[in-house]
């Protein structure tokens, strides 16, 4: 029998963004935002936008791939795919369907895309005022807990008490995310340069992390175009072949009432070794990583159990200087991430890996063969996924 | 009658389940009784309320009365005040309490006292019965404090 696999299947080829605003400040209403990012993406790859087949997104993302195609008069739509979950988890997860889709034949062009106004639709971080809460809302709203932050901070606070980590490695993340996107002119915090002084001085919003912890919150829309592998050479760019996919998370994550048996978890201790296993690399082949940043304790936990290091030697490993490019041991989110090139709920990351392997990234790190993205830690289900070059198949 | 709470009024208002699956523990905390799940076939505890145990698969999920003492999972102290009803309000500590007593299942709640105080990971809390007798409808939370 033949080993079922994605890996060197599919490529990307195309990869488009719209620019990236403060929340609630795009011009643009959220479905034109996602119609400029798919149409940039097409430019990107040089390709025809009517030969797109595909759409796959994620975190119930409100334009529908019907509405884009009529939109776009696709004369053919053969796929369509919503992975299920909340915030980021399913970042690399679309990829994975949409390379699914593309490598079993149902299509021949994907495209995974992620839009968000919310001037238009309201933040994530703020909740609806009054009314009531039934169900998991019920045994969280009425003790003040209600926002992304607020859900998440006591899986950090384990985790960190359970390792004896300290602050400075949360700090680290935020240090060589806001450093990054000192270099990239896209981000939406270039130009607003972070120094230790400035994150230790700057206000808690839940405890264990401070403002500098959190992402932003941002208007835009990201896209990326997925097609057979055998067709990835015919596009203007060095294609970004997917290595390996997984998604899920471990036994009983979502328990209700913060139930998971494995709680100080960022949802990845049985995703990571599927995707390590497909991809057939390991964590001290990769050269750069993008890790989604809903908070940088997510960051701290993803890190871990993807491998890079024991929770034992965060303390140690986590010093700004391990993560920057060129030099880092582990570069890590080198356009500034979520946390300061923009939220596009983790698909900017995705964008940036594919351009660390084309070698246009503005923190770009030399001879990058194997370039990996974590979406989303803690949520249920999670993601991750490995690119790489056309020497590693 | 209006009695003190810890958080301010004007939270959502917790109600059960358009399914009915979590009304016996609604119902529990307004008489200060504290009723979790436990399942008749296996004897299993579970929180939170799911219609079918996920140990032996039975459909039998019964409720049990628990002792209301635990030990502090984890803590987070909330800064940010994301719903109008916080915006006076000030920090406030949130707690995940484990209990032994009952399969290691746990509870949130917020720590009764000073919202800066020091909180100890594996400190033991008791429960305190918290009721929003104004609220339409009325419920009543458990909340914590140390000691028992």
């Amino acid at each position: 029998m033949t080993e079922r696999t994605l890996r060197g299947k599919v490529a990307i080829v195309g990869v488009g963004e719209t620019t990236y605003y403060k929340h609630g400040k795009s011009p643009d209403p959220e479905f034109v935002l996602a119609l400029k990012a798919i149409l940039a993406a097409c430019a990107d790859a040089g390709i025809d936008p009517r030969k797109i087949d595909g759409f796959a997104s994620y975190s119930n993302d409100r334009n529908e791939p019907s509405r884009l195609a009529a939109a776009l008069g696709l004369p053919d739509l053969r796929f369509s795919n919503m992975m299920w979950g909340g915030g980021g988890g399913g970042g690399a997860g679309a990829v994975g369907n949409a390379a699914a889709a593309v490598a079993a034949g149902m299509a021949d062009c994907v495209v995974v895309y992620r839009a968000l106004a919310q001037g238009q639709f309201q933040r994530f971080g703020a909740a609806a005022p009054g009314g009531v809460a039934s169900g998991e809302p019920a045994l969280n709203a009425p003790y003040g807990l209600m926002s992304p932050a607020q859900r998440f901070a006591m899986r950090a606070m384990r985790f960190m008490h359970e390792n004896g980590i300290g602050h400075n490695a949360q700090r680290a993340i935020a240090l060589a995310a806001y450093a990054h996107a000192q270099r990239n002119p896209r981000a939406v915090m270039h130009g607003k340069p972070l120094t230790a002084e400035a994150y230790d001085a700057s206000r808690w919003i839940v405890e264990p992390w401070r403002l500098y912890d959190c992402c932003m919150e941002n208007d835009g829309a990201a896209a990326v175009i997925i097609v057979p592998a055998e067709r990835a050479r015919d596009f203007q760019h060095k294609p970004a072949y997917l290595l390996g996919s997984a998604q899920g998370s471990e036994y009983r994550n979502g328990a209700r009432g913060h139930n998971a048996p494995l709680y100080a978890t960022s949802s990845f201790t049985t995703v990571a070794p599927r995707l390590y296993g497909m991809a057939k690399v390991k964590p001290s082949d990769v050269d750069v990583l993008q890790s989604y940043e809903n908070f940088t304790g997510g960051v701290l936990m993803s890190l871990v159990e993807h491998g890079f290091f024991k929770a034992e030697e965060a303390n140690e490993f986590l010093v700004p200087e391990n993560l920057m490019a060129p030099t880092g041991k582990l570069p890590l989110n080198t356009s500034g991430g979520n946390l300061a090139e923009c939220y596009m709920h983790g698909l900017e990351l995705q964008i940036e890996a594919v351009r660390q392997l084309r070698g246009t990234s503005t923190a770009q790190v030399p001879d990058v063969n194997v370039s990996m993205v974590i979406s989303g830690p803690m949520v249920t289900p999670v993601s991750s996924m490995i690119l790489g070059s056309g020497e590693t198949l | 009658m209006t009695t003190a709470t810890y958080l301010r009024p004007g939270l959502p208002t917790p109600v059960p389940e358009n399914d009915g699956l979590d009304k016996p523990y609604w119902d529990g905390t307004r008489r200060g009784v504290l009723l979790v799940q436990r399942c008749k076939a296996c004897g299993t505890w579970q929180w939170g309320p799911e219609w079918i145990c996920h140990k032996c698969h039975s459909f039998d999920v019964g409720w049990e009365e628990v002792a209301g003492r635990g030990r502090i999972y984890s803590w987070e102290r909330a800064w940010h005040p994301v719903h109008p009803a916080l915006k006076e309000q000030g920090p406030y500590i949130v707690v995940l309490v484990e209990l032994p007593h009952a399969g290691n299942i746990r509870m949130l709640g917020n720590l009764l006292g000073d919202p800066r105080q020091e909180v100890r990971i594996g400190a033991e809390v008791e429960a305190v019965f918290e009721p929003h007798d104004d609220a339409k409808p009325p419920f009543t939370l458990v909340q914590w404090r140390y000691g028992g």
